[in-house]
């Protein structure tokens, strides 16, 4: 990517990328698309988010799901660290407290395979500056 | 179809675990429990009304759900699509019965402007900041408005420090343009002290490129080209993603020299700091920069006039950075909509301590302290009795149940006695002695004092000391008296806001707690238990059966007793451990 | 000149812009009392960090109190200094510092002088109300200087002299908190540091935390040990403050008192640094012109310009910040120390006393020169040239105990031949003295003619940092002068930078130079009085007979029946010395 040279080229830019996450958020191809965003703030690192990472980035691939992992910052909800959100094609984001990798395992099974709600979902108790 | 049923531990405390077994148990009388989940979720934060049971997809929200309900849920909603109404939560205002969560004001008190991108982006792509409207402020700023037009719009905000001190943020812009000089810098302060308080981390960690744009709108504004960002050096992601961040900007052209080809010249480094709680004091923070030791001088003159090597410099909290682009973006007005008179927009709380959502939570100014502690945090931990709250780190004061409805803004804090600070909150229950947790602060603040000025260095160990003597129920009533007049002193006369604000504790306590204080000194008690020195373990005899398991675990064997003999314990030697009080499965053993 | 108005304890007064609220109370007679605060006027010396907060007072519209040391006096503000809120916080203030100081005024080596005593005799302060634990640091005696710094209470003097005045480096606040004090870097000894002991920390301290090694007992003993032959050199600078220990008036002149009083002490002899120091100038002043001579024809090893050497902090400054450049000052040792030279061979041999039965004692106003007759090259067999030194207020302090009365004392004259001097080396007591006296010889020695005008005015003064240029009967000589370590630090560094345009730099350790010594009365904060002591020493030496050193018919004598010639082999062997290239390395114990 080159440089932003004026406002415009910023917003320009703005589209593209803004395209490509929603492509990769809302896809065409609901059995293919999935997103995962493991919380990796130092809360979440230090309660061995790291490691629920890299075991859905392995399981997820070994398992052939065509999904997306990515890190994001601290959600908010420390407590029940490491944190985990999974968007499914279509649907809300539903976000899981207190992932182990028993956890992870079940949440591919149960709810990225089967669409089926697990133990251990933290309601989202707040609002967006966009609604 | 899905019921989701709280399982956070205050719904526990009123059976909705025996209300999910219920729940299953009538699924599968009706032979539904394939198509109907039943799911275990983390607390929905709204305690009060607990337990809590939610049905997908339709969002029908029931609160006080009692395990006899659970026949009337499957019977009616389930199978016959009515919803039960009388299970329905009455607005207290309205008196209407609303069904969907999404329509409740209570529900969702949290707003996120701060945090906006936290935990929504990935922090080390750029592209994800941009995707969220990033850089557009500061693309507007410098290429629509000039300088004093945007400064406007942040004093039209109401945007206040978030550091603690709760300055005007467009004010202090203002100053420092005013500010004739040939450098000027705009500094991050990022050298979060408070114990317990961790949003300038995570929002560096999560969303660190909306500070670096909001910097160089301050650069703008105040006709600064250099960005230093003062952050502690235990923040190793931070620092980071930090880095990351500010050489993705520059690859992109958004830091650096000519950015929207406006001629304009802003870049960002990073100064680490060594962890001391008084650098988060702005000129101790500068002086810190600059090599020098960090501790304060006296303002004026104000960093805005004379700052880092004697420039003009604007000093910024994390949190206050964060908030500016929004506020460019969506208006001043809408920014100033959301808060109380004078304190505008929101602040994040670490909420910690005996609640039950320990975490993160952004909220509106003028939210009241029970809407944080109880709907948010879900209230007390293990069902116990709110004690106290203290807010603003360790300088800030405890506050009681007669201040639960205060709503939370700068002014209000004060007025109770306590402070803002950089917003950590930690919640104390019926087990917390207060004169422990005043001497806890002191003997932080006295560990954190720079030792420039007496009162503070010497002022702060003589609280503690004192203090100290009454937990050990050698407190006499002179002492009391020498609490208040040294803490009087101490705010009135030090140098700088440590000492101006470290006996905040002490004062707090003495006037919202002071039976404790006198039960300490009169009666050499501690009503909460806490305090060892006061504390005795007895024997029952006539609940000791002789099982010698607590001589068998008294770390300094101070328990003697024959097998199946009432024991004893020799007060002379014991250490006030409480292993025996553990061990002892007969209640043989109790506190007095 | 922009003024401003403000009320302080309700009245009115009217100030220059920028005057802070402890001077405007001062230009109403509000003495409001300072601990910290310290304010070394006319050297340009002003030390206000508010850390004591004893000054504190109300300002109307503030929420708290504020230093008025610090706080800058503005239009219409209101100020009380005396409200019950005011003298409590002033009052608590100072019980904590003494909860945190050790109480043992009666046998504290700073009775009497210090600050904290004073202020709490006015506070009427009875007893400590918030005891508790106190800080206990390590005692460090170094060869000069004992610090004792649970005794300090971080009013951070001693650090602005050390690090900006002097820009010595080695004082700074260390630990946080209650730990906090002050102290060369990581608690090390002040001997493994780069101190120069030059003692403007020990001069401005307000308690005993910062004080000079004590030699009066070492000199009770000797005095009254008959087998020893006990003998003293007194330095000019001491003559024109002595006086001050006894309650005199600053610049009163005591020569002839002071000579009495250790005559009545028990001195064998009674001799003058004087002398010494016109010695000095014939050996300096020859290398001077040696070396100004090669260079002025074009002699491109030799280096310029040559840089006075009398000052024993001086020389350890330039040993540790500029080793690079120790073959740049002159060779000539101190007067103290040749005066220890020739006293311990020439005069010994004249008196037929044996070296290790002469006992060589120096009055100084310094604390360094404590710390020079300990430096090993100035000893023979372990035999030091000067056995030790005490400065102008052990002395004061000494003639207290023998019960004399100063004041009515009689005026004696030095004893012959030592103690026989020029008004040249009376000089040396202040800034600009040395090199003064230094250019009445080269001028007569270098153009052959009689100087018309004695005094150099131009080379007098008060300023930290000052040029002249002389004209030596066409040959303009320029000449600079530095007195305050971070001023010779300045001259070092042109040096270094080869942008240095002088032929002879003198270099005074101490702001106004020997009058303003370490080891002088205190003059708390007053440098009035500094200026009184360099007016007496023009004075004495206007009143001399002989103004210039190379007509002491003394050290004519000396030359001719011992040393030869200046800077010949013997005067080279006794008189000169060599540098040590230390560098800043240090040592932590």
């Amino acid at each position: 990517m080159g440089k932003v040279k004026s406002l415009d080229d910023l917003k320009k830019m703005k589209e593209e990328v803004q395209s490509r996450i929603n492509l990769r958020e809302k896809s065409d191809h609901p059995e293919n698309q999935v997103q995962v965003k493991v919380a990796m703030a130092t809360c979440g690192i230090a309660s061995g988010a790291k490691e629920i990472m890299d075991y859905f980035i392995n399981e997820l691939d070994k398992r052939n799901i065509d999904a997306i992992v990515t890190q994001t910052g601290c959600m908010g909800y420390c407590y029940a660290e490491p944190t985990v959100e999974i968007t499914l094609p279509g649907k809300e984001p539903v976000v899981f407290g207190y992932v182990d990798t028993k956890k992870a395992d079940e949440i591919i099974e149960e709810y990225i395979k089967k669409g089926e709600l697990i133990d251990g979902i933290i309601p989202v108790t707040y609002k967006t500056i966009d609604e | 179809m899905q019921l989701l049923i709280c399982g956070g531990t205050g719904c526990r405390a009123s059976e909705s675990n025996v209300l999910k077994d219920n729940l299953e148990k009538e699924l599968k009388k009706r032979n539904l429990q394939d198509d109907v989940q039943v799911v275990e979720t983390g607390c929905f934060g709204f305690c009060e009304k607990g337990p809590i049971v939610k049905v997908l997809p339709d969002n029908t929200f029931y609160t006080e759900v009692t395990p006899e309900d659970a026949e009337r849920i499957v019977g009616e909603h389930l199978v016959k699509g009515r919803q039960v109404t009388d299970l329905l939560y009455t607005d207290p205002e309205k008196k209407e019965k609303i069904a969907d969560s999404k329509h409740m004001d209570f529900y969702k008190k949290q707003i996120r402007i701060a945090l906006r991108n936290c935990g929504f982006i990935d922090p080390e792509n750029i592209d994800d900041y941009i995707a969220r409207d990033g850089y557009q402020a500061l693309g507007k700023v410098i290429t629509e408005m000039t300088p004093e037009e945007a400064i406007n719009e942040i004093k039209e905000s109401g945007l206040r420090g978030r550091g603690g001190g709760g300055f005007p943020a467009g004010l202090k812009w203002e100053l420092t343009r005013k500010s004739q000089a040939d450098q000027k810098y705009v500094v991050c302060n990022a050298d979060e002290g408070d114990p317990g308080a961790f949003m300038d981390r995570s929002i560096l960690e999560g969303d660190a490129h909306s500070v670096l744009e909001a910097m160089a709108i301050c650069g703008y504004c105040t006709d600064a080209s250099k960005g230093l960002i003062y952050i502690r050096a235990e923040y190793p992601l931070a620092i980071n993603r930090l880095k990351k961040s500010i050489e993705q900007a520059r690859e992109y052209g958004l830091l650096g020299d000519n950015i929207f080809g406006t001629g304009f010249n802003f870049d960002v480094e990073l100064r680490y700091g060594a962890g001391a709680f008084v650098c988060g004091e702005e000129t101790a923070l500068i002086h810190s920069m600059e090599g020098e030791r960090g501790e304060p001088t006296v303002k004026p003159p104000y960093p805005s006039v004379s700052g880092y090597k004697g420039k003009p410099t604007t000093v910024n909290n994390v949190e206050t950075y964060a908030n500016v682009p929004v506020i460019i973006n969506k208006g001043a007005k809408w920014f100033a909509s959301i808060g109380t008179d004078n304190s505008k927009g929101t602040k994040v709380f670490a909420l910690a301590g005996k609640v039950n959502n320990v975490g993160l939570i952004e909220v509106p100014m003028g939210t009241t302290l029970r809407e944080v502690i109880f709907d948010i945090g879900g209230g007390v931990k293990d069902g116990k009795k709110f004690k106290s709250v203290q807010t603003g780190g360790p300088s800030g004061g405890c506050l009681t149940e007669k201040h639960l409805d205060t709503p939370i803004d700068y002014d209000n804090l004060i007025a109770s006695g306590s402070m803002m600070g950089s917003g950590g909150m930690i919640v104390m229950d019926e087990d917390d002695c207060m004169v422990s947790v005043a001497k806890y602060y002191l003997d932080f603040t006295v560990e954190e004092s720079c030792g420039k000025c007496s009162p503070c260095r010497i002022g702060n160990k003589r609280l503690y000391e004192i203090l100290d003597k009454i937990t050990k129920g050698e407190g006499t009533h002179e002492d009391l008296d020498k609490l208040r007049n040294l803490s009087n002193v101490i705010m009135d006369a030090s140098l700088c806001g440590l000492g101006q604000t470290s006996p905040n504790p002490v004062m707090s306590t003495m006037d919202n707690f002071w039976d404790e204080y006198i039960a300490h000194v009169e009666k050499q008690e501690c009503p909460a238990g806490q305090c060892k020195d006061l504390l005795r373990y007895e024997v029952v005899p006539e609940n000791c059966v002789g099982c010698t398991a607590c001589a068998r675990n008294c770390p300094v064997n101070c328990i003697s007793g024959e097998r199946k003999q009432v024991h004893e314990i020799d007060q002379s030697v014991c250490i006030k451990c409480g292993a025996c009080y553990e061990k002892c499965k007969f209640n043989a053993i109790r506190i007095v | 000149m922009e003024t401003i108005k403000l009320t302080i304890d309700n009245k009115t007064v009217e100030v220059e812009k920028g005057t802070t609220v402890y001077q405007a109370a001062k230009k109403l007679g509000i003495d409001i009392p300072v601990l910290c605060y310290m304010d070394l006027g006319d050297l340009n010396i002003e030390h206000k960090p508010g850390g004591c907060r004893v000054c504190v007072v109300e300002v109307k519209g503030r929420k708290n109190l504020a230093p008025s040391c610090n706080t800058e006096a503005t239009d219409g503000m209101e100020v009380r200094t005396n409200s019950m809120r005011v003298l409590n916080a002033r009052k608590t203030v100072l019980e904590l510092i003494l909860s945190d100081h050790p109480a043992d005024c009666l046998v504290c080596a700073k009775s009497g002088e210090c600050e904290l005593q004073d202020l709490s005799q006015r506070l009427g302060v009875r007893e400590i109300p918030y005891q508790g634990e106190q800080s206990h640091y390590r005692e460090d005696t170094s060869p000069s200087i004992i610090r004792e710094i649970d005794k300090c209470i971080m009013c951070r003097r001693c650090e602005k002299m050390c690090n900006e005045v002097q820009t010595v480096g080695v004082l700074s606040a260390i630990h946080r908190g209650f730990e906090s004090v002050v102290a060369p870097a990581f608690e090390m000894n002040l001997d493994h540091s780069v101190c120069t002991y030059c003692g403007q920390c020990v001069n401005v301290c307000p308690t005993g935390a910062l004080t000079e090694v004590d030699n009066t007992p070492r000199l009770i003993n000797d005095l009254a040990n008959p087998r020893k032959t006990v003998i003293v050199q007194t330095a000019p600078a001491v003559r024109a403050a002595l006086g001050e220990e006894f309650g005199m008036e600053a610049g009163t002149l005591v020569t002839g008192k002071m000579v009495a009083s250790l005559r009545e002490l028990g001195f064998d002899y009674v001799f003058d640094t004087d002398f010494a120091a016109d010695l000095t100038i014939m050996e300096e002043g020859a290398e001077l012109l040696d070396r100004l001579t090669k260079h002025l024809n074009g002699d491109q090893e030799v280096r310029m310009p040559i840089l006075t050497s009398c000052c024993p902090a001086w020389v350890k400054f330039f040993e540790h910040h500029f080793p690079d450049m120790t073959d740049i000052p002159s060779t000539a040792r101190s007067p103290q120390q040749m005066f220890g030279a020739v006293a311990k061979t020439y005069f010994a041999k004249k008196m037929n006393i044996k070296r290790e039965d002469l006992v060589v004692v120096s009055v100084m106003p310094c604390v360094a020169k404590k710390y020079e007759s300990t430096r090993d090259e100035f000893a023979v067999d372990g035999n030091p040239d000067v056995d030790y030194s005490v400065t102008t207020r052990e002395l004061g302090k000494l003639i207290k105990q023998a019960n004399m009365d100063f004041k009515s004392l009689p005026d004696e004259d030095f004893d012959k031949p030592l103690g026989e001097s020029t008004g040249a080396g009376v000089i040396f007591g202040t800034t600009g003295g040395v090199i003064e006296a230094a250019t009445r010889t080269a001028y007569e020695l270098y153009t052959g003619k009689d100087l018309e005008r004695i005094s150099f005015e131009q080379l007098r003064g008060m300023e930290g940092l000052r040029k002249a240029s002389v004209d030596f009967d066409g040959q303009e000589i320029n000449i600079g002068i530095a007195h305050g370590l971070g001023n010779a630090r300045k001259l070092l560094e042109e040096i270094r930078e080869g942008k240095s345009m002088y032929h002879a730099i003198e270099i005074m350790a101490c702001p106004g130079g020997c009058i303003g010594g370490g080891g002088q009365p205190y003059i708390h904060g007053n440098v009035d009085i500094l200026k009184a002591r360099q007016k007496a020493i023009y004075q004495e030496d206007d009143n001399k007979k002989i103004r210039k050193s190379h007509e002491n018919p003394y050290i004519k004598e000396l030359y001719e029946e011992f040393l030869g010639k200046p800077m010949g082999e013997k005067a080279h062997h006794l008189l000169h010395t060599h540098y040590f290239k230390r560098g800043r390395k240090v040592y932590i114990d």
